[in-house]
Order: C-alpha cells, then structure tokens, then sequence
C-alpha cells in the first residue's frame, strides 16, 4: 500500500515538474513536428459520402520528408500516389497522371498545408489559411483547424488532426456539404 | 527635237504612265500563295492549305509577362473580355473556370453519346456493376472529388472518362492566379484563334492590332506597372517578317540609292546626268512590276524585295552610254553603231538567263524571271531609243581619262597574274566537290526571316500551354460531313493498335467532338430503356453501398437519349469543342476533310511507313508536313538548278549565234564561270549553306557580268581607257549596291547581297585577267 501510493506521489510530482517545466502549447507541438526531418505510418481511410450507405473504405502509406514533400500513396482498393512538392502537387492513377500547381489553386493549396504544415512544424503557415486550436496533453492532444477564408470553408468546414507527442493517429475533414474523411494514422519505423 | 526622236519618247511616256497605272492598281501580296506549286499534287495541295488557312496558322499565342501574379492573372481576364467580343477571334481561352463551364456543360449533357465506353455490355447488369465499383473506387481516392458530385447522374463514371481522355492529349497549362500560366509562373499565356486565315497577312495585323490596343486598354484598367505583351505563331511571325522586309529594303534601297548616286555624282559630275542615269531603272521597275502584276494577277514580296536588285543591270547602261560616248569619238550616234550591238548582246544574255525561270513550278521565281526580263528589256530599249534623245545637245560627263590611263595600265600588267584565275577555280572546285552533300540547304526554313530566339520562345509557349505543332496528319476525306466523320472513326480505329504499340503517342479526331450520327445512334441504342435500366439497377447494385433509388437523375438523363438526344455541330459553337472542331473536319472542293493530327512519341519522330501501313485501305492519307514542305522546297530547288543549267546552255547557243566562233564564245564565258564557281566556293567556306536565293544570285552575275565580258571580248581583250572605266564605275555601282544588301538582317535578302557582290568583282577581275594575252598577242 505504501509503496503504490508513494509511486503514485512521485508519478504525480514528475507530472506536475514536467507540466511546470513546459507547459502543453501549440508551439511546441509544432517544435517538436519541426524535430522529425522524416516520418512514415500507414493509413486507413474512411471516406463517408451522402449518397452511400456505407464509408468507402481505402488504405496505404503516408511519408513525410522535410522541409515539404509529403506522399500518399494508397494501396487498397486501388493503387494511387499522390505527392506534394514545394507547390506542385501530381497524383499518379493507373495510366493517368495529374499535375496541379497550388499556386493556382488556393483551396487545394490549402487542403495539402493542413498537414504537411503540421508535419513541417510551419505555424506561419497554417496560421495563414487556417484558426487553430490545440486541446488536450501532450500525450493525447487535438488541434483543429477551421478555414478563414469563407470560399475554402465552403468545400471545408474544420480539419481536426490528433496525436500523440509529434505523431499524428488521426486526421478527420468534414467537408462542406455535409461529407467527412476519417484517416486513420499507425506510425512506421522510419525507412 | 525632230519628229522622230519625239516619237520614241511619247511612247516611253506612255509606257511609264501606263506601267505605274497597272503597278498602282496591283496586289502585292506576301502569302504563302509564292509556295504553292502551279500543280500541286493531293498532298501538296494538303500542305499549303494547312499552312494557309488551317488551324495551326491561326492559332495565336498571348503571354504577360512583368508585374505580379495578380496583376498578370487581372490583366489576362480583362484581355481575354475585350478579345472574346471582337469579331476579329473565333475563340480565347486563359484558362479561367469561367470560360470552361459552358463546355463542360456539353460534355456532361452529351456525355452518353460521346464516351467510347457507351456499349450494350456496358449497360447490362454485369457492365452496370463493374463501371458503379469503379467509379466507387474513384469516389474513394484523392481525385474523387468531381466522381463524388457527379455520382447520382454518372454512376458509370461517363464524364471522368471524357476528362481522361482530354488530359490524354497531353500536358495542361499550368496555373497561376486561376488563369493559364508558364511552368515557372512568370508569364500569363492566353491562347486565340483568329477568324482569319493565318496567310491572310492584313487580318493577322489588324488582329495583332487588335490584341495590342486591347491590352492597353486592359492596363489602363489594373494597376501593372511593367506589365509587357508578347506574341507569337505563325500569322504573327508572317506580319512581323512582312514588316522587318518591308523595312530592311525600304533601308537597303534608300542606303543604296544614296551611295551609287554619290558614286556617280562624283564620276559624273553633273546632277543632270545622275538623274537620267537613273532612269532606265526606274523605268525597268516599273515596267517589271506592271509586267508581274498583268501575268500573275498578284505581285509577290519575294518578288518587290528582288526590284533594288535591278538596279545592279539596269544603272550599268546609262554609264556605258554616257562614259563611253567620248571612247566613239565624242558622237551619239557613233557610240550606238559602236558599243550598242555589244550591250544588245549583253542584254539578249541577261533576258535568255532569267527567261528559263519562267518555266520554274514554283511561282516566286517565275515571277523573278518575268520581272527580270520584262525590266532588262524595258531598261534597254529606254537606254537605246529614248534616253539619247532626252540628253542636252551640250551633254557632257567629266572625263574619266585618268582613271581609265590607270586601269588601262593595271590591265596591262594582268598577264602575270593570269594563272591566278585557274589556280583559284581549282581550289574553289576541289572545296565545292567536298562539300556537294551539304552545299545546298534543303529545308524550307533556310528561307526563314525568325531568329533562333524567337523560334525557342515560340517553343517555350508552346510546351508551356500544351499546343501541338501539328506536325504529323491523318486526312481522311469524305462526300459529306458525316462520310467524313464516318472515315474518321475507321481512321481511328485503325490508329488505336498503334497508340496501344506506342508507335504514336495520340491523336485528335473530329470525331471525338462529334461523333458521326451512326455512332451516335449505336450508342444511345446501347442505353436500356427506364424501366429495363431501373430493374438492371437494382441487380448490379447488390452488396454494394449504392441505392438505386438515389440513381433517377442517372435514368433520366438515360431516358433523353434513348428517345432520341442527340448532339448536332451547331450545339458546338462558340465553345473551345466547336473551335477543335472547325479546325479538323473542314470543306473543300468536291467533299469534306476530316483531319487527325498525331502526336509523336516522346521518343521522337512517328514511323511515317508503320502509320502508312495501318492506313492501307482506310483510303486515308498519312502527312508529314514538315517532310512536305521540306520535300516541295527541295524539288525546287532541284527544279531551279536544272532550269538555271538550261539557261546557262540557252546563254552559250546565243553567243555561239552571235560570236560564230567556239573561241570567242569560251573568252566570255570563262571569266563568267570562273567567278560563280569562286563564289559558291567562298560563300560554302564562309559557312553559308547554298539555297534558291544564292541560285538566283549566280543568275544575276552571269546577266551582269557578261557585258563585262563581252566588251573585254569585243576590244580583243584590250578595251580603250574610257571603256575600262566605265566598266569599273558600273561594277562599283553594282558592288555598292549589292554589298550594302548583304548587310540587311533577313537571311534572303543577305544571300543575294553576298553573291551578287562578289561575284560581278571577281566576273570583271577575270574578265580582265583572262583576256589580257588574248590582246597583247594582237
């Protein structure tokens, strides 16, 4: 008895010192993004669309490399790859290949910086397109972010991303019209 | 004045008056129309109409460049406004949604009837299904976003694959600001399409006008400091190069003119005698131009560009007439028994040269050859019958004793140095030989006025807004529109194995935009009717997350077909559907042609006989039009090497007539020979590749230099001091006038310039090299 509760003293002051020392804010969040030059994690995606009965379901691979290059690339059902270099962003479907240069498209733009800007540590950033707010500890926290700019959050109501420390475990987008995409986030052994 | 001399001038008079009456009244034009061959053959004739009123030469190429990204993207939508309201443009895009809508519109509402997928398999219940998983699948990935709206009305995915098949064509403009931009986002690129004929030179620059007032009108709305606009393609470059002619001879002429006339001034002293002298060449212009526009009903650039060069002959009489005047002991009358008969001949060589060009296919150089002719002869008879009477009964020119003494020594001293003239024609020969597989240049482009500048920027928008050269075409012809559409569908069928080999990257088809009314047919009749369209539905859908019931919109728009929707031309115009279009299914005389432009791997060029083969039977016709065009251009040039021989042979069959002697004949000819073989030899050493222009060069040192050469051969080789200077002052005069062309900044004009110049010098340096023992043996 003593001993549990002499444990749980010690837990609770290394908590409180910890808490103290840094507390929980959004900077450093991002500062300890900006640390991971490279991340890699799979994905299951749930894509819920009014029409259907059922989320469609996909899965695969994201990587991340900084400073801006961040990769899709789905598996199941179908296999695609989408990546995001500095402003140009190419989606690669079977025989077809797409090539979008986001600084002629400001709501893409802004959909792809809502991540990799997470994932880069890039508050300036974010903090152009987006509000944030940051809740929850270190070990579980939730940032959401909702689009300034009413042409944007007309396609996109709130992108909520959740983690834990710098890895996120799940990106949720409620779109616009009522639509939501649940991506499920399992972090990899960097390659 | 005795009746007799007023005669021959009244009827100068007239001639001129009326020549300037027909040369005022004349077209002048500077069309591709010189190109196109008196009888062409099917392709040929493919080939300049492509190139004369086809979609590639109207096809008009805008960027904005300078400023900022929203300035430029503000400032293409305000140009691309006032453009689409001209008259003058059938069709501007900028890559704005807005201009987009109405054809995406078209393709949604027609989209049954456009997609190649529409099959009876594809609508039945096992077709139904594999197309509803896959459009699912779309509906799931990142490029789901459009699949996922569209999902109600297009379960099979219909306008995704519509949307395929345009990305297929090749890469998109990028983006910048919403509208159309280079790969590095510096410039804003606009693409428009003239109503005019890209040959129709005047409609290009009232649309280049156009297009310049327009875009300072849209800068004077938003604030672009800097802004600047650029333009190219072909109707473009065929403006500025009708402009860069226009002012390069217009300052050619006038340097020319200026420094004979000082030339002459100096030699003649006497203001009176410069501007007679003058007179037969401007009497020979006129008379030449009269004489091109009565015969073609048209005279071309080429051909205008070529009348300074008259200058070159024509001043050369007047000289001869009043230099020689005092060598025919001092009378007029003395001087015409005396030298006049040599000149004649000269003359007569000159017009029996440029006359072989008469029979030439290729309509630029007949029209050279009738001008020439109709000028020389006109500029003579003047020299002969008008201007000895128009000289005032005191007439003089300075003596030119002095210099003539001196030439007269110098010539003395030739002999010496007659070795020169084989020793140089031997290494001019051995070089020629060495190079006779690249001597002459066989592209069209040789003749070209753009710089390698221009041409690279060309390519950069080009690349940059995805617009094909059209380089490589299918023609398929048909009696009417839909047997040409028809004919374009086999064409297209025969083409898929080769796109599928990779032989061929793509291709357009009219067909595509407007499927014949047989496929058109076929297809809807692959569509169930609602009832059989709900019940296969509600089969297909088993298991997977999709009600039929939310599908109706789908059956409706099925329903419309199936009763009898169908998409008709006119529902296409205006848009950028309607504009490919016209460009590719177009009326000739006698039918309709439905054109297929390929795109050639990115390995390079297309297998011309691989696609021939696929085409056998099809009845259809593979081109190649730069092969074409370089092919025309070439048979030319062979055309016009042969002519030139044959002139050169009719040339020799005249002095041999008139000289009756081999000896006599070979005395004029070897000087002229010599200095041609030297020349070619000496513009190939300067790196010059030889085209038609410098063939039309040789032609004019054989008609001037042969007056040289016969007054050489008429003195015996000796000619008295005052003959000698006139030929010296009129090979000056030709030199001046020639070597100040050879500094002009179009490649033509600098190629009759170098030749001309050079040439005459060296045919009077051998004329006087190689007659010299002739007459010191006397």
């Amino acid at each position: 008895m003593r001993a549990k509760s002499l444990a749980s003293a010690v837990l609770l002051a290394w908590a409180l010192a910890a808490g103290a020392a840094a507390p929980w804010t959004l900077e450093r969040l991002l500062q300890g993004f900006a640390q991971t030059r490279e991340s890699r994690a799979s994905f299951v995606e749930k894509k819920s669309v009014g029409v259907l009965e059922r989320p469609l379901v996909s899965s695969g691979e994201l990587r991340f490399e900084a400073p801006d290059r961040l990769e899709k690339r789905t598996l199941r059902p179908r296999p695609e790859l989408l990546r995001l270099e500095g402003d140009t962003l190419t989606l690669e479907r079977g025989e077809r290949r797409l090539r979008l240069d986001l600084r002629g498209n400001p709501e893409a733009a802004a959909l792809a910086e809502s991540i990799r800007g997470t994932l880069a540590g890039d508050r300036a950033a974010l903090e152009r397109v987006y509000r944030l707010r940051l809740e929850g500890t270190e070990r579980d926290w939730a940032l959401t972010l909702v689009p300034r700019d009413a042409a944007l959050a007309a396609l996109v109501k709130r992108i909520r991303i959740a983690g834990h420390r710098a890895g996120i475990s799940v990106v949720e987008i409620l779109h616009g019209n009522g639509d939501g995409t649940l991506l499920s986030v399992q972090p990899l052994p960097a390659p | 004045m005795t009746r007799q001399r007023l005669a021959p001038l009244g009827a100068w008079l007239a001639a001129l008056a009326l020549a300037a009456a027909v040369a005022a009244g004349a077209r002048y034009t500077a069309d591709l129309s010189a190109f196109l061959p008196r009888a062409p053959s099917p392709a040929q004739q493919l080939l300049v109409d492509q190139l004369r009123d086809g979609a590639v030469g109207r096809v008009m190429l805008i960027a904005i460049e300078g400023a900022d990204v929203a300035s430029r993207a503000a400032l293409s939508r305000e140009l691309a406004a006032r453009l689409r309201d001209d008259a003058r443009f059938a069709y501007i895009a900028n890559g704005a949604a807005r201009g987009t809508e109405r054809e995406r519109k078209l393709l949604f509402e027609h989209r049954y009837l456009l997609s190649p997928a529409v099959t009876p398999e594809r609508f039945s219940v096992g077709g139904l299904r594999e197309a509803i998983e896959e459009t699912l699948d779309l509906v799931a990935s990142s490029a789901g976003g459009l699949a996922q709206a569209l999902l109600p009305r297009d379960p099979t995915g219909e306008m995704a694959r519509l949307a395929a098949r345009r990305l297929a064509e090749g890469p998109r403009p990028a983006l910048a600001g919403g509208v159309w931009a280079s790969r590095d986002g510096e410039r804003a690129l606009l693409l428009a399409r003239t109503a005019a004929a890209g040959a129709d030179t005047d409609a290009q620059e009232a649309a280049l006008q156009a297009v310049t007032a327009a875009f300072a009108d849209a800068a004077a709305n938003v604030r672009a400091p800097g802004a600047q606009l650029r333009m190219t393609g072909a109707g473009v470059f065929a403006v500025q190069s009708r402009a860069l002619i226009k002012r390069e001879v217009a300052r050619v002429a006038l340097l020319g003119v200026a420094l004979v006339a000082a030339l002459l001034l100096w030699a003649y002293r006497s203001a009176t005698a410069l501007a007679l002298g003058l007179l037969p060449v401007l009497t020979g212009g006129l008379v030449g131009v009269a004489a091109v526009a009565t015969g073609f009903g048209v005279v071309h650039g080429i051909t205008l560009g070529f009348g300074a060069t008259l200058i070159g002959e024509a001043v050369d009489y007047a000289i001869y007439l009043f230099v020689q005047t005092g060598a025919a002991r001092g009378s007029r009358d003395a001087w015409l028994a005396e030298f006049w008969p040599t000149i004649r001949l000269g003359v007569l060589t000159s017009m029996i040269g440029f006359a072989a060009l008469l029979l030439s296919g290729f309509p630029g150089l007949a029209q050279l050859g009738l001008y020439s002719v109709s000028g020389l002869a006109a500029a003579a008879l003047f020299t002969r019958f008008v201007l000895p009477a128009l000289l005032p009964a005191a007439f003089q020119v300075r003596e030119l004793s002095s210099l003539g003494a001196r030439l007269a020594r110098l010539r003395a001293a030739a002999p010496r140095w007659r070795w020169l003239v084989p020793a140089l024609c031997a290494v001019a020969a051995v070089a020629l030989i060495a190079q006779r597989g690249s001597l002459w240049a066989t592209d069209l482009s040789s003749l070209s006025t753009l710089s390698d500048a221009e041409q690279a920027y060309d390519g950069r928008l080009r690349a940059d807004l995805g617009a094909a050269d059209a380089r490589y075409l299918v023609v398929a012809a048909g009696d009417d529109e839909q047997d040409a559409l028809r004919a374009a569908e086999r064409v297209g069928r025969a083409l898929q194995p080769l796109v599928a080999q990779g032989l061929i990257a793509g291709f357009d088809s009219p067909a595509r935009y407007l499927p014949s009314d047989a496929t058109q047919a076929a297809r809807a009749a692959s569509l169930p009717a609602p009832r059989e369209l709900r019940a296969r539905l509600g089969r297909a859908l088993r298991g997977l997350p999709l009600r039929a019931a939310r599908l109706e919109g789908f059956i409706a728009d099925a329903a419309e077909v199936h009763a009898g929707l169908r998409l008709r031309r006119a529902d296409l115009e205006g848009t950028a559907l309607g504009v490919a279009l016209d460009s590719l299914l177009l009326r000739r005389a006698g039918g309709w042609h439905a054109l297929l432009p390929l795109r050639a791997p990115q390995a390079g060029a297309i297998d011309a006989p691989q696609v021939r083969e696929a085409l056998l039977g099809s009845g259809a016709l593979f081109l190649d039009l730069k092969a074409e065009a370089n092919a025309l251009y070439a048979g030319y040039l062979h055309e016009a090497i042969a002519l030139a021989t044959a002139g050169v042979a009719a040339v020799l069959l005249l002095l041999m007539v008139a000289l009756r002697s081999a000896s006599r004949v070979g005395r004029v000819a070897a000087p002229l020979g010599a200095a041609v073989v030297v020349t070619a030899a000496a513009l190939a050493a300067a790196g010059q590749t030889l085209t038609l222009l410098h063939l039309v060069g040789f032609l004019l040192v054989v008609a001037v230099g042969s007056n040289y050469a016969l007054f050489f051969e008429r003195a015996g080789g000796a000619p008295e001091p005052r003959v000698l200077a006139s030929l010296a002052l009129a090979n000056a005069t030709t030199v001046i006038g020639f070597g100040v062309l050879a500094t002009a900044s179009v490649p033509v004009l600098r190629a009759i310039g170098a030749t001309v110049a050079l040439g005459t010098l060296l045919a009077l340096a051998f004329a006087a090299l190689l007659s010299s023992a002739h007459g010191d043996a006397r």
